[in-house]
């Protein structure tokens, strides 16, 4: 290793072992001595210089391909717009009408996330009864029967498929279909967390115990029976613990449609937006994060109650 | 179940049993679902009415086949690049950023002067989803991917602060202690007894939101943030339903991909 | 040319842990024994009996509840918290468990005990490629895991992490060492041949020497003064010729036979957990 002439070892200096060196406490620049091992070199050295250059290699294609030039945000006209909109954020519109059509908003969110929810619930539970390997009759006497396992495995591939599409593109879809308004956010919604809590729900239902539910159903119960007497009961505090996070996120969730479309905050912000009111949109942000602590506070809240 | 005393020793039992509390919370939940049903004010009835259920199945039909020609295929490649470059890169920075705010945020390293405002600063980041942010970024970066690689940057960081600043907090003390100990400086520390002791779990965490992110950058170009989203935005609106499909399908497929990579990477850094 | 090693001083030094089972006796009482430049010394006792406390305090790592220490005629708990750190580069504290991340190699484990004399560009460049792999095979070489330079630490067994944390007292520009129990894991070959190799090193470069251990065989044969620690307190301090075998066994009577390494981590543990938020004034 290479260093100027005056940081060079000289040979009766500072080998820790045995030489002079009493002058750690007012040096703390101390080097030690570059006497390189005449035997020892690094062996991960190698590998780490060529992580390095793979990284840079890759590194440049990400800038190129994201546009990604920060010093444009600097330049006069940027900042100009940009300086003009934050200087709107003081004061927040804090004026009784908007106030009272932040509020309606604000209602109408929790609104569709909670119908959007209940949707969900209504398609998430006959798809996870269905998909339940525990309330399979044909499979108390060995395998499971063709049939009952198509229908299984096609009621799973359901949930998977509404939970890969993301609800943006949903909202989107319905939007062009029912026009704007809440109804595509609360049909994206229960359609996406459909998927979610059906996927959910059915892996709760398998892993609590299956044993009062197979003898149920050995005993010639039927598939309800089992269900409300064997594995409701155990799963139930998981289940809603679970339905309630998911509300919690679907608040999120539709102040995100919004901005598409779908009514509610999100829409609100996005008109805002566009007539770069910066006080509006000061306003609702505050409002946003208020609402989302409070649904945080408020599930948590639930969520240790019913334990 | 223990004994307990006799019945008529006993406490009455208080006012709220848990079955009336669950209960309540029963009630009150059914009353919101009511409530919002009724003041959203939705349109079931036009929504099932004959002629628009027949215009849904006409417009699902219209999803196939997927337009495949090769000019717009080599689009949506493109567009593929640049949402994949778009979320590698906003949680490469926010890795960087979060871990330079995770330090004074965790509990061991930053005095409590600095803890709190980050902290603050972290969640505040983290409560405003990407899509917010990207609307809020087109207005300093223009329409393009660098507005939703800020966004998602922006939103990530918060997340990734935190989670880093949790990791921190719970690195095995004993190294540093014996570090402190002698007299290291505590960037030294940093470096030499929590740093290598977390790292892993740091790698692993930005993965993890890697495969999260992906996905939030395939939806941020519907704002006009580029990429996926923006070609589908573009597409849904003119009702070119086959090139809708083949959006839909690339969109699919890039995060089925990352998933992929992701799930092996950490595999590979745990063996 | 030798320079002087740092001399140790407690002065009346009590510890009482906050709350628990410390109610019944604190972990140190009227602690009281000076230390000169270069002299080396042992602790002998039994495992409870407050050895971890006492080097922890000694270190000033742990604030004692009365008493005080002295490094070098220097009470560092009555300096601000820059100038005690810079007083703490003055000594090497080996925790009994090796304090070693475990997917760090060797080599950059061995030239940490370094650190308090690097800047941070240096350390930082180190971290890059080791600025001083001589060093680090030179300070391994005695205890005969110089060809483990480049291992993880957690490819290494117990008795070797204690050695490597041993080698980072022969890189640190420490004055004093104080060894926690740094034979506990090592055979007893090893052990003697390790302890000759420290306090070689020590003696060479005139270094204070605080070892803790409970083997007292070896502490009578290879130290010039064994203190004699038991619930707190000192019950003799004195060179080895002047010990008679009743003290040695009053010291150990009614303990559990020698105690395991396990048992001794264990007492390790809740000093540990104390003393960790002491350090980070």
């Amino acid at each position: 290793m290479w260093l100027p002439r005056w940081r060079r070892a000289k040979p009766w200096q500072c080998r820790w072992c045995g030489a002079s060196c009493g002058v750690m406490e007012t040096d703390p620049g101390l080097l030690m001595a570059a006497v390189r091992s005449p035997y020892q070199r690094d062996p991960a050295w190698r590998g780490r210089l060529a992580w390095l250059l793979v990284s840079a290699v890759l590194l440049w294609p990400l800038l190129v391909l994201t546009e990604f030039r920060p010093w444009r945000m600097l330049d006069s006209r940027s900042l100009q717009v940009t300086a003009h909109f934050l200087a709107g954020f003081l004061p927040p519109a804090l004026d009784a009408d908007f106030l009272r059509v932040v509020a309606r908003e604000t209602w109408r969110t929790v609104a569709i996330a909670t119908a959007g929810v209940t949707l969900a619930l209504l398609l998430a539970a006959p798809l996870a009864l269905v998909a339940t390997a525990a309330l399979s009759i044909s499979s108390l006497s060995g395998r499971m029967g063709v049939v009952p396992f198509v229908t299984r495995q096609a009621a799973r591939a359901l949930m998977v498929a509404l939970r890969t599409v993301p609800e943006l593109v949903w909202a989107l879809v319905f939007v062009r279909v029912v026009g704007l308004g809440p109804t595509s956010g609360v049909l994206a919604i229960g359609l996406t967390y459909g998927g979610m809590l059906g996927k959910v729900f059915a892996e709760i239902l398998e892993g609590s115990d299956e044993h009062p539910t197979r003898t149920l159903l050995a005993n010639g119960g039927g598939r309800l029976q089992a269900f409300l007497y064997g594995l409701l009961p155990q799963a139930a505090p998981e289940l809603t613990s679970y339905t309630i996070y998911r509300w919690e996120c679907a608040i999120r969730s539709s102040v995100v449609l919004g901005f598409v479309g779908a009514g509610g905050l999100g829409q609100q912000m996005d008109s805002s937006l566009k007539m770069l009111a910066g006080n509006e949109v000061a306003t609702m942000l505050l409002v946003f994060i208020g609402l989302v602590w409070l649904a945080d506070s408020a599930s948590a809240w639930l969520r240790g109650l019913l334990r | 179940m223990s004994a307990g005393p006799p019945a008529f020793e006993r406490l009455p039992s208080g006012l709220i049993t848990p079955r009336v509390r669950a209960g309540s919370v029963l009630l009150a939940a059914i009353a919101l679902v009511v409530a919002s049903f009724w003041s959203l004010d939705l349109q079931w009835s036009a929504l099932w009415s004959r002629d628009s259920l027949a215009a849904m199945a006409r417009f699902a039909g219209e999803f196939f086949p997927p337009d495949t020609s090769a000019l717009f295929v080599s689009k949506v490649v493109q567009a593929t690049a640049e949402t994949l470059a778009m979320s590698a890169l906003g949680t490469l920075v926010a890795a960087l950023f979060g871990l330079l705010l995770a330090l004074p945020a965790a509990r061991t390293h930053g005095g409590a002067l600095w803890r709190v405002p980050t902290r603050l600063l972290l969640n505040a980041l983290r409560a405003v989803p990407e899509l917010v942010w990207a609307s809020l970024m087109l207005i300093t970066a223009g329409l393009g991917p660098m507005a939703g690689t800020l966004a998602l940057a922006l939103h990530t960081t918060g997340v990734l602060g935190r989670l880093f600043a949790e990791a921190i907090e719970n690195a095995p003390p004993a190294p540093a202690f014996a570090l402190r100990a002698q007299g290291a400086r505590p960037a030294q520390v940093l470096l030499y007894a929590t740093l290598p002791q977390v790292a892993p779990q740091l790698l692993s965490y930005t993965l993890y939101r890697w495969e999260n992110n992906i996905r939030a950058a395939s939806i941020l170009g519907v704002v006009g943030a580029g990429g996926l989203g923006q070609l589908l935005s573009y597409h849904l609106g003119l009702f070119q339903m086959g090139r809708t499909a083949t959006v839909l399908l690339a969109m699919l497929a890039l995060v089925l991909a990352v998933d992929t990579t992701s799930y092996f990477a950490r595999r590979a850094m745990t063996r | 040319m030798k320079a002087a090693g740092s001399s140790l001083q407690l002065e009346q030094v009590s510890v009482r842990y906050p709350g628990g089972a410390s109610q019944t006796r604190p972990a140190l009482a009227d602690v009281e024994f000076k230390v000169d430049g270069g002299e080396h010394v042992a602790l002998v006792g039994p495992s409870g009996a407050g050895k971890t406390t006492l080097l922890h305090v000694a270190a000033a790592a742990l604030r004692a509840t009365r008493g005080r220490v002295l490094l070098d005629g220097q009470e560092p708990w009555a300096l601000g918290s820059r100038s005690r750190q810079q007083l703490r580069r003055r000594l090497f504290l080996a925790p009994q468990v090796p304090p070693l991340p475990p997917r760090q190699r060797v080599v950059t484990a061995v030239l940490a005990g370094r650190l308090p004399a690097m800047s941070l560009a240096s350390s930082l460049r180190s971290l890059l490629y080791p600025l001083d792999i001589g060093a680090a095979h030179e300070a391994l070489e005695p205890f005969d895991l110089g060809g483990r330079l480049f291992d993880r630490v957690d490819r290494l067994s117990g008795g070797e992490r204690q050695r490597v944390s041993l080698a980072r007292a022969l890189l640190a520009p420490a004055r004093l060492w104080l060894l926690d129990e740094p034979l506990s894991a090592l055979d007893p070959v090893r052990a003697t041949r390790a302890l000759q190799i420290v306090r070689q090193r020590a003696s060479q470069r005139g270094i204070t020497l605080v070892v803790s251990m409970h083997q007292v065989d070896m502490a009578m044969t290879h130290f010039p003064r064994l203190i004699g620690v038991r619930a707190g307190r000192i019950r003799f301090d004195s060179p080895p010729s002047q010990i008679s075998p009743e003290q040695l066994r009053s010291l150990y009577e009614r303990e559990a036979p020698t105690p395991e390494p396990s048992d001794v981590a264990a007492e390790v543990e809740t000093g540990e957990t104390v003393a960790v938020p002491m350090v980070w004034r």
